[in-house]
């Protein structure tokens, strides 16, 4: 199982590095959305798979009964998606306002802070 | 999105989902659940307003700016881990009342609930605005 | 659980994060009184500074201090703990931020204001004392997220379209890099079973060395793009130079610098893993080195100029990464870096603000208007290049003993040649600005105080460097020999 997972992390982390070297702002963040599942999958499978219940404690009790799933690689999960998500909706607002503001989803045409033609300095001191 | 069917049923979904998340964020207290699902269930309610009676209805509706309840959400969250100060305990070390009615915790899962659905509001309000003022 | 009770000077740990978080939020609240915002910020920001002093003393009197989260043993709860390369760091970052609030005071525009600048700021510096402080790497990652939010916030700021294009860039880049980050944790998770800094250094031993030395190249690459070094190094360029200058001066003293930190921090966990990359790290820095003063010659931009001598010396701090006898003078010279990139982008941006451009062919004849500006960037640029009596010389001193003790002829020869660039393109920088002649007239300047508090301190410590360079030297110590570290979390050495 960990094989076929490891396999899919790398897809989803090949297809996230062609959407990111994309030229459209949009395709950019949709391959940054995938790079981030990519990367949560890979930490549940670097957690190991284990078939268990969920490591919740029953009443009364003081650890959980019988085999239970490790929750540490989940609690790092959630909250790399929760960060991955915050970001995430920020970037969307972000190239919003750049696409307001330039008329430009391309990001060769994005070339405000980096002008093309840069002059060249004074040769003499 | 405009439709009558939609305008009459939102606030009922939202009042729904609000009463609902509620619900959640006390139930996390010993049971799954939890601030952060019920921040964002919130937060959903707040968004179905903002698409049927639009953006200015729900601005006036909070009547706090949603950025301004975030903040009070993390100070709430900071601060709750700073109590356990008093007890010699680290930061963030959890301390209960007696029979554990409730607790830091809870405050801190409060806190939680109050930032979630004060960012994602702002920034989904932001959003159905039209980028303005994100 | 642990049952012994937290002595309160404990807490002088976690201080800084939650000082600059709550009193982040506390200003959000309070997003109704822009007037109080500013002195509120300060006041928080020379409390930051007060505790990270106080943290400095106690650990050069007594070695690293912990607290772990919660009362959970060490390994599994969250850790920060601070050892003298960190809070040296955090305080020279705090001192950067009390200064650059000085300077927002004057001249932060009311949208700059209303859109947030001082809550953004205390959540930046939050996530920077996060980050120099925490002893677990999942922290750290959450810290340099926290980071990146509040920059993006800082860059974006009053948002024009300069300044929309230049996030873009920044953001997508820097989290592309954290990503990378991420990965490099859940795959060190899965080889060691901890991500518990002092927890690594034992757990480590026992691990497949190739998986680990794979790990730590991944790590070193996600930290190489946040520090902006040389094939990683565009997005830099491209962004620090839009935001008003204060800004540019947060971002640019102290960001990259966290990136550099956590560069020398994790390869210090993985000494066996460092020797192995060490020639790859050895050449981006060369690269780094002598490309960013190159490519400072060749810009006209002023802003983007500085920004091309930043990363310079972005090449010299990651010598520290590559040979273990060099990390004294790369600690010393982070140190002092924070503190000389800060105040040269500050004055850079009085100087756009006095001449009313941005390009450094317009500019010229500002000597005879303002001679203090003049000595101001004068003095930074010989400190930058490390010429004797200024700050720059002690570290590059320390480096190349280091360097030259390791037999690192090739990395010592960089260095000199990277100081000589760095000096050419400094001078160069200051005869276009202040000797050619002027065409416009000059516009009034603000005020200078904010860049006088960081020059004077550049200054004094350059003189009086002893206590930095004990600093660096504890700091070193305490990196190579991590016994002293392991006990203070609580974990046996």
């Amino acid at each position: 199982m960990e094989a076929a997972l490891s396999l899919l992390v790398g897809l989803f982390v090949a297809s996230a590095i062609y959407l990111i070297l994309s030229r459209a702002l949009v395709r950019v963040l949709l391959g940054i959305v995938l790079l981030g599942n990519g990367v949560n999958l890979l930490i549940f499978v670097a957690g190991r798979l284990t078939r268990g219940a969920p490591p919740i404690v029953p009443k009364g009790a003081n650890v959980p009964a019988g085999a239970f799933a490790n929750p540490l690689p989940q609690a790092l999960i959630l909250t790399a998606i929760v960060i991955g998500f915050a970001l995430f909706a920020f970037l969307a607002v972000l190239a919003f306002r750049a696409y307001q503001a330039m008329d430009a989803d391309d990001t060769d045409h994005m070339r405000l802070a980096e002008p093309e033609a840069q002059p060249q300095p004074p040769l003499e001191y | 999105m405009n439709t009558l069917i939609f305008r009459t049923t939102a606030p009922i979904i939202a009042v729904v989902t609000c009463t609902f998340s509620l619900i959640l964020l006390l139930r996390g207290h010993n049971d799954p659940g939890g601030g952060f699902i019920a921040g964002l269930l919130a937060a959903s309610a707040a968004i179905v307003l903002g698409m049927a009676l639009g953006v200015g209805t729900v601005r006036r509706l909070l009547r706090v700016n949603p950025i301004a309840i975030a903040g009070a959400g993390v100070l709430l969250a900071a601060a709750s881990g700073a109590v356990s100060a008093f007890a010699g305990a680290p930061y963030l070390t959890g301390l209960w009342l007696p029979l554990h009615v409730f607790g830091t915790p809870g405050l801190f899962d409060i806190g939680v609930y109050l930032t979630v659905f004060g960012t994602v509001t702002a920034i989904a309000l932001a959003l159905e605005d039209g980028g303005e003022g994100a | 659980m642990a049952t012994h009770a937290t002595p309160l000077a404990d807490w002088l740990v976690i201080l800084p994060v939650l000082l600059c978080l709550g009193g982040g939020a506390l200003l959000l609240v309070l997003r109704r009184a822009p007037a109080w915002q500013p002195w509120l910020c300060l006041a928080i920001l020379f409390g930051v500074l007060a505790v990270d002093g106080l943290l400095l003393a106690r650990i050069l009197a007594s070695g690293p201090v912990s607290m772990t989260m919660g009362r959970w043993l060490p390994p599994f709860g969250i850790s920060f703990t601070a050892d003298a390369m960190g809070v040296l760091f955090a305080t020279m970052s705090a001192l950067v931020a009390v200064a650059v609030v000085l300077s927002l005071l004057g001249e932060a525009p009311e949208s700059a204001v209303r859109d947030g600048v001082y809550p953004l700021l205390l959540l930046l510096m939050a996530g920077v004392g996060g980050a120099f402080l925490t002893g677990d790497l999942f922290n750290l990652y959450v810290w340099f997220e926290v980071m990146l939010i509040a920059s993006f916030g800082l860059v974006v700021l009053a948002g024009n379209p300069l300044q929309l294009d230049a996030a873009v860039k920044y953001g997508i880049v820097n989290l592309v890099a954290t990503t990378l980050f991420l990965m490099a944790l859940g795959l060190l998770y899965g080889a060691l079973g901890t991500l518990n800094m002092a927890d690594i250094i034992g757990a480590a031993g026992k691990a497949d060395r190739l998986v680990l030395t794979v790990i730590a190249g991944l790590f070193a690459l996600a930290f190489a793009i946040k520090a902006a070094v040389f094939p990683v190094n565009a997005w830099l360029p491209a962004s620090y130079h839009t935001p008003p200058a204060p800004i540019s001066a947060l971002l640019g003293g102290v960001l990259t610098k966290v990136g550099v930190y956590a560069l020398l921090r994790v390869l210090a966990l993985l000494p066996t893993e460092r020797a192995m990359l060490s020639p790859a790290i050895t050449a981006v820095a060369i690269a780094t080195m002598l490309l960013g003063p190159l490519s400072a010659i060749a810009e006209t931009n002023l802003r983007r100029a500085v920004g091309f001598l930043l990363i310079g010396g972005i090449g010299i701090a990651i010598t520290g990464a590559a040979t273990a006898g060099a990390v004294p003078g790369a600690i010393v010279y982070v140190g002092q870096s924070i503190l000389v990139m800060a105040a040269l982008y500050l004055v850079a941006g009085l100087i756009e603000r006095a001449t009313g451009t941005t390009d450094t062919r317009e500019m010229g004849g500002l000597y005879a208007a303002s001679s203090r500006l003049s000595i101001m960037f004068f003095a930074l640029v010989l400190a930058i290049a490390g010429v004797p009596p200024f700050l720059g010389f002690w570290p590059k001193l320390l480096l190349l003993q280091g360097l030259i003790g390791a037999g690192d002829w090739l990395l010592a020869l960089s260095l000199l040649l990277s100081s000589l660039l760095t000096l050419i393109a400094g001078a160069r920088l200051w005869s276009f600005v202040f000797w050619h002649p002027r065409h416009a007239p000059l516009l009034r300047p603000p005020s200078y105080a904010p860049a006088i508090l960081l020059v004077g301190t550049v200054l004094l410590l350059g003189v009086a460097p002893n206590l930095l360079i004990g600093i660096g030297m504890v700091a070193a110590h305490d990196l190579a020999d991590p016994a002293r570290y392991v006990v203070a979390v609580g974990l046996a050495p």
